[in-house]
């Protein structure tokens, strides 16, 4: 699905990414866990396409292209999708119309036929059902006067809309209650399937529990440092990371 | 031709009449003779003078413009409103052919060239070298007259049109809403093909009579060598809503003037407006709200959206008079720049005298959000889509206070031929 080989990428002349592996194959759970400031974010970002980010070293095979050569759309249309850590509020542009605006852009770079209105509408009502958004803030301004639990499920919603080939969920987990995070988490793992993975970016174990990873990554420091089964992330949470630092300097 | 004469002493040098004749309506003597003193003695505004600090007309002033009627095989895709009854006006002359033949009984449309001398003007001509223009060259207009307790159904269009290179047409629209009657007016500025340095010079004297409903809804659409400059000065009695709905979608240099002077209580003004700019389009819109006395609301909403060279200057200027208590007077400017060479001047300016009034006024001037649009761009749509729907989001709400549906058609139609964007 994916394969990541030494990434390494900087903003502002800081360095963050400084040689990461990874490979993700269809039917794959990935968490990646890491102390604040090691680089989970940015990775997500890069991945995504955003600018603000140079790379300088390294590739990434999405599916046997280049991801890198690709720009944020192309990258969306090929199959990749971001659940924000901060989905951004956009007043006037309603969920719906640019859901579907985005859905029928994809179909026409598959060259498919749009989306018909009565299928795009029954389309929202069963996957807004399955992360309990209510229909009417799915045809709200995007985000606009959300809540924070609010956000996070209409970032799956629209995961459900977009069924992308590999997800990553940026801290999805961070300022959801636990009503919350099990609707998000049952969410992701009715979309789950052997053609599609995901890559769940993540300071705690909590969200683990319910969305059971094949695979705990620590990234610290722009690197994947330690990979191993879901116990890895009970460990991690159990002992924090000072453990893998001491354990790296010697 | 005295005025030609006149001018070679005057302080006036600019080109603009020396192939026009002076009108042969009949307009007030006194008008006249102060027009052609104003335009005499009055040098063509610079950015130095106040009011058009920020748009240059010297280019106007040295073009010499005539006025002659022309003809078209067809008017359909001026036509805004399908339901309504029109009058077609090409480079300011009557086109009967065009227009509608019957209009309601309550109505009593007159052409000005063909109607009684007119009553002393409200406009200002004092220093208004524009006025003074319009006045001295008067091409023809038109006075509608809504009887009172008129409930007018079908809007009527006034549809200007302008044919040719070098024409100006000095066109003067009155409007009379009687007492307690309604009716929605269009006017419609437009430009046939690819004609070069056409100039409208319009007038409109508006008089909304005691509870009176006139909502005006204003499309421009002339074409980028177009100059245009337009005044709307209205008079609002007391119990009357009045709304003037400016949507400026193509032009080359636009100026447009309206100002409402509120005379009686229990008046509401609405005055909304947006413009789409680019290449390098100039679009002015300069706005006066007095309000004269108490118990008056007023609505001002502006959003324009700018790209490439463009510039677009806002001057909304609100008086409350000293005995005017109890106002509410919202003012809203909102711009979009799309690029970096486009530029926003504007300038929002309350002037209270009365101590008891609600009064706010807001500018805003950005771009669009780049979180949002890579937001949207990570979801898979195109850069182009993404900024569409940032714009539209932005606009609509301009937008959407035009009520009329068909002109709201026509006007997103339009949005979708010049910018490529539906709405």
């Amino acid at each position: 699905m994916i394969k990541i080989t030494d990434l390494q990428a900087k903003i502002d002349d800081k360095e963050i990414l400084k040689g990461l592996n990874l490979e993700v194959k269809p039917g794959e759970i990935h968490a990646i866990m890491g102390p604040n400031g090691a680089g989970k974010s940015t990775l997500a970002s890069v991945l995504a396409g955003r600018e603000d980010y140079e790379i300088t070293g390294g590739s990434v095979d999405f599916q046997g292209t280049d991801l890198l050569d690709m720009n944020t759309e192309e990258r969306a249309r090929e199959g990749l999708f971001l659940a924000f850590q901060y989905p951004v509020e956009i007043p006037g542009v309603s969920n719906i119309n640019f859901l579907r605006t985005a859905i029928n852009e994809i179909r026409e770079h598959k060259k498919k036929d749009p989306i018909s209105a009565k299928d795009f509408m029954a389309m929202v009502r069963e996957k807004s059902a399955l992360v309990e958004l209510d229909s009417k803030l799915a045809s709200r301004s995007v985000n606009e006067g959300f809540s924070g639990g609010e956000k996070k499920r209409n970032e799956i919603f629209q995961m459900a809309m977009l069924e992308p080939k590999l997800a990553i969920l940026d801290e999805t987990d961070s300022g959801l209650d636990i009503d919350a995070l099990r609707i998000v988490a049952n969410g992701v793992n009715t979309l789950k399937s052997d053609k599609n993975a995901t890559i769940v970016i993540t300071h705690y174990q909590r969200l683990l529990d319910y969305i059971v990873p094949d695979f705990v990554h620590v990234l610290y420091d722009g690197k994947i440092v330690k990979t191993g089964g879901k116990e890895l992330a009970l460990e991690l949470e159990e002992k924090g990371y000072d453990w893998i630092k001491e354990e790296l300097a010697n | 031709m005295a005025v030609i004469e006149q001018k070679k002493t005057g302080l006036n040098s600019s080109t603009i009449w020396n192939q026009l004749s002076e009108t042969e309506l009949r307009i007030d003597s006194q008008d006249k003779e102060m027009a052609l003193r104003v335009l005499n003695n009055t040098p063509m505004p610079t950015t130095r003078t106040e009011a058009w600090k920020y748009t240059r007309v010297s280019k106007l002033g040295k073009i010499e413009f005539s006025n002659q009627g022309a003809q078209l095989t067809s008017i359909d895709k001026y036509i805004i409103d399908e339901s309504g009854t029109r009058l077609v006006f090409i480079n300011g002359h009557l086109s009967e052919e065009f227009s509608s033949e019957e209009f309601q009984d309550e109505l009593n449309i007159t052409l000005l060239s063909q109607g009684e001398e007119l009553a002393p003007s409200i406009l200002n001509l004092d220093d208004e070298i524009f006025h003074s223009l319009n006045t001295a060259f008067l091409t023809d207009g038109v006075q509608i007259e809504i009887a009172d307790n008129a409930n007018v159904e079908r809007t009527i269009q006034i549809i200007h049109i302008l044919k040719g290179e070098s024409v100006i047409s000095n066109f003067k629209t009155i409007i009379k809403a009687g007492k307690s009657s309604q009716a929605n007016i269009i006017q419609g500025f437009f430009a046939e093909g690819e004609g070069k340095s056409n100039f409208c010079n319009s007038t409109s004297e508006i008089f909304v009579g005691e509870n009176a409903a006139l909502t005006v809804d204003k499309v421009q659409y002339e074409n980028e060598s177009t100059f245009h400059i337009s005044t709307e000065q209205v008079q609002q009695e007391k119990n009357s809503v009045f709304t003037i709905n400016t949507s400026t979608l193509n032009g080359g240099l636009v100026r447009n003037n309206i100002n409402i002077d509120v005379n009686g209580e229990n008046c509401v003004s609405h005055m909304n407006g947006v413009y789409l700019l680019k290449n390098k389009q100039h679009v002015d819109n300069h706005t006066v709200m007095n309000h004269k006395v108490a118990h008056c609301d007023s609505h001002e909403l502006y959003k324009g959206v700018i790209d490439d060279k463009a510039t677009a200057v806002f001057n909304g200027k609100v008086y409350v008079r000293p005995d005017a208590q109890k106002i509410n007077a919202f003012q809203s400017n909102g711009n979009v720049l799309l690029s970096d060479d486009a530029s926003v001047y504007s300038k929002p300016e309350l002037e209270i005298y009365a101590d008891d009034v609600k009064c706010s006024h807001g500018s805003t001037t950005g771009q669009l959000d780049e979180e949002a649009i890579f937001y949207l761009q990570a979801r898979g749509l195109s850069k182009k889509s993404a900024h569409k729907l940032m714009v539209s989001a932005f606009i609509g709400e301009a937008l959407d206070m035009t009520k009329n549906e068909n002109a709201r058609a026509f006007i997103d139609n339009l949005l979708l031929e010049r910018f490529g964007w539906d709405f």
